[in-house]
């Protein structure tokens, strides 16, 4: 099949970038998204120019280091998949295919389609752990988890952290990779001694990278390859919440009766 | 303190202040359009319109604990507070949303949004200019529409609806009002944390149901007398009106 490529080149993070256009001839229905680019480059290559730069690591969809907004839609039109498992099947003899980076303020372009998404690591870094003994091993399944709790916060913790949402959400809000990561560890009880402290801290970076903000429009739950539900943000809004308003900072201090 | 103050800062608290000042502008849609719904109602035996007399309710309400219009001013001044700072949080929030995207996509294609909740912003900044146009209109009576009466509220409901453009025009309002309640009444219980699988469906069809109700509550008294389906007012003692 024969398509026809819009890509986003751009050098550096500081030089302007644009769109090109490219055709591509021998496309083969049966490969990925990520093939087809591999054979973009090669021919770029041979033609003595530079090969498009994009992210992509175990091409597997479960890694979340492919990052393209294809065609509009973070990881293409194909609902819970990531581009490295978009096949070339999904597109028709002849279409034209718009490729961009992941679009916000806080992932800055390094160079064409790759973004620098270092910002989720500080989240992460900011209260993505629980704090455990070092000592023997405990028993399996000596702490009992209501089977459903286990199960939601399984669903939370399938986040590959690629930041789809990001890209997809019209306000560029981090929102749904925050509250994955606060849930997936807040919901179970290892998460509990910090649960309070971790969705302050997480939040509190999220906001520090210059995201925006939560406007409910269900966006990056259509676009997530793993198809985390907004109900994640729900609970992360009420835990926030807590944490501001009702869990005390002084615990320990004497109180007057008058 | 300090929480507080890092809590305003935050974009989740914010969406808290816009959640909660939306929820009681909310309730202030609820009892304004079950108010308005007294002009269907008639008049008494003395011929006062219900309408007239609920607006005088209004004035008087919380006596003798609180004086004359002194009920109605604390209900202003919370309103007043309400949208103020529902606005000035969310246009906060909207300039951090430019900054976060600073360079856009060539192509964008929407998944879920809905054109109620991508047109939040415009169908709010057309309620707050129509709120003041409203206010002028029908509380302080300063614009040349229709005959302005204080207190007659029936005649000059049907002074000013008698023309088809005031009423179309309140229609249309009414249809972006139905837009901004469409997402937002239902947004604020996410935004609150209220909302789970559980209950989404019911909270949905509660947004969806309300929303219509006060549409089409609030379009009825334009319609209506739009369409000559109501009388014409009859001149009363204003005497009777406080009794």
């Amino acid at each position: 099949m024969k398509i026809h490529l819009h890509i986003w080149r751009q050098e550096s993070p500081d030089k302007k970038g644009r769109m090109e256009s490219y055709d591509l001839d021998g496309v083969e229905p049966d490969m990925s998204f990520l093939e087809m680019m591999d054979v973009l480059n090669e021919k770029l290559t041979g033609e003595g120019q530079s090969p498009v730069a994009f992210d992509h690591d175990c091409r597997e969809g479960v890694c979340g280091a492919c990052s393209m907004v294809i065609n509009g839609q973070a990881h293409g039109p194909k609902a819970t998949t990531t581009t490295c498992q978009l096949y070339m099947r999904h597109f028709k003899d002849g279409a034209e295919i718009y490729i961009e980076p992941f679009r916000s303020g806080a992932f800055p372009v390094l160079r064409d389609l790759m973004v620098d998404r270092s910002a989720f690591d500080r989240i992460i870094q900011a209260g993505g752990y629980i704090s455990n003994h070092s000592g023997p091993k405990p028993d399996p399944n000596s702490i009992p988890i209501e089977p459903a709790v286990q199960e939601s916060s399984l669903d939370a913790a399938s986040c590959i952290g690629c930041g789809a949402c990001v890209a997809a959400c019209p306000n560029g809000s981090a929102m749904l990779f925050t509250s994955a990561k606060v849930s997936h560890l807040g919901m179970l009880p290892q998460g509990q001694p910090e649960r309070f402290e971790r969705v302050a801290s997480m939040v509190d970076q999220m906001e520090e990278e210059g995201f925006g903000s939560c406007r409910n429009y269900a966006e990056c739950e259509a676009q997530c390859p793993k198809g985390i539900s907004i109900a994640f943000i729900g609970r992360m809004n009420a835990d926030y919440l807590k944490s501001k308003l009702i869990e005390p900072v002084d615990g320990r201090g004497k109180m007057h009766a008058q | 303190m300090n929480r507080i103050t890092t809590l305003y800062s935050s974009t989740i608290g914010k969406k808290f202040i816009a959640a909660v000042t939306g929820l009681i502008l909310f309730g202030f849609l609820i009892g304004h359009v079950a108010g308005n719904l007294k002009v269907f109602t008639g008049t008494t035996d003395a011929g006062v319109p219900h309408v007239d007399e609920y607006g005088q309710f209004l004035k008087v309400a919380g006596e003798p604990f609180l004086p004359e219009m002194a009920g109605l001013w604390i209900a202003r001044l919370v309103l007043l507070g309400s949208v103020v700072l529902h606005i000035v949080v969310v246009v906060q929030l909207a300039f951090r949303n430019l900054e976060a995207r600073p360079v856009g996509y060539v192509r964008s294609k929407k998944a879920a949004s809905t054109l109620a909740a991508l047109w939040m912003m415009f169908s709010g900044t057309l309620i707050a200019v129509f709120i003041v146009f409203h206010l002028l209109h029908f509380t302080v009576g300063a614009l040349p529409i229709g005959e302005f009466q204080h207190g007659a509220v029936y005649k000059n409901l049907y002074s000013s609806f008698s023309n088809p453009l005031i009423a179309l025009g309140y229609v249309f309002v009414m249809g972006v009002l139905g837009f901004h309640l469409y997402h937002g009444v239902w947004s604020l219980f996410q935004t609150l944390g209220i909302d789970n699988p559980d209950r989404n469906k019911a909270l949905r069809i509660f947004a969806i149901v309300a929303t219509i109700g006060i549409v089409v509550g609030f379009s009825m008294v334009p319609l209506s007398f739009m369409a000559g389906a109501l009388p014409a007012p009859v001149d009363y003692d204003p005497a009777l009106l406080g009794h």
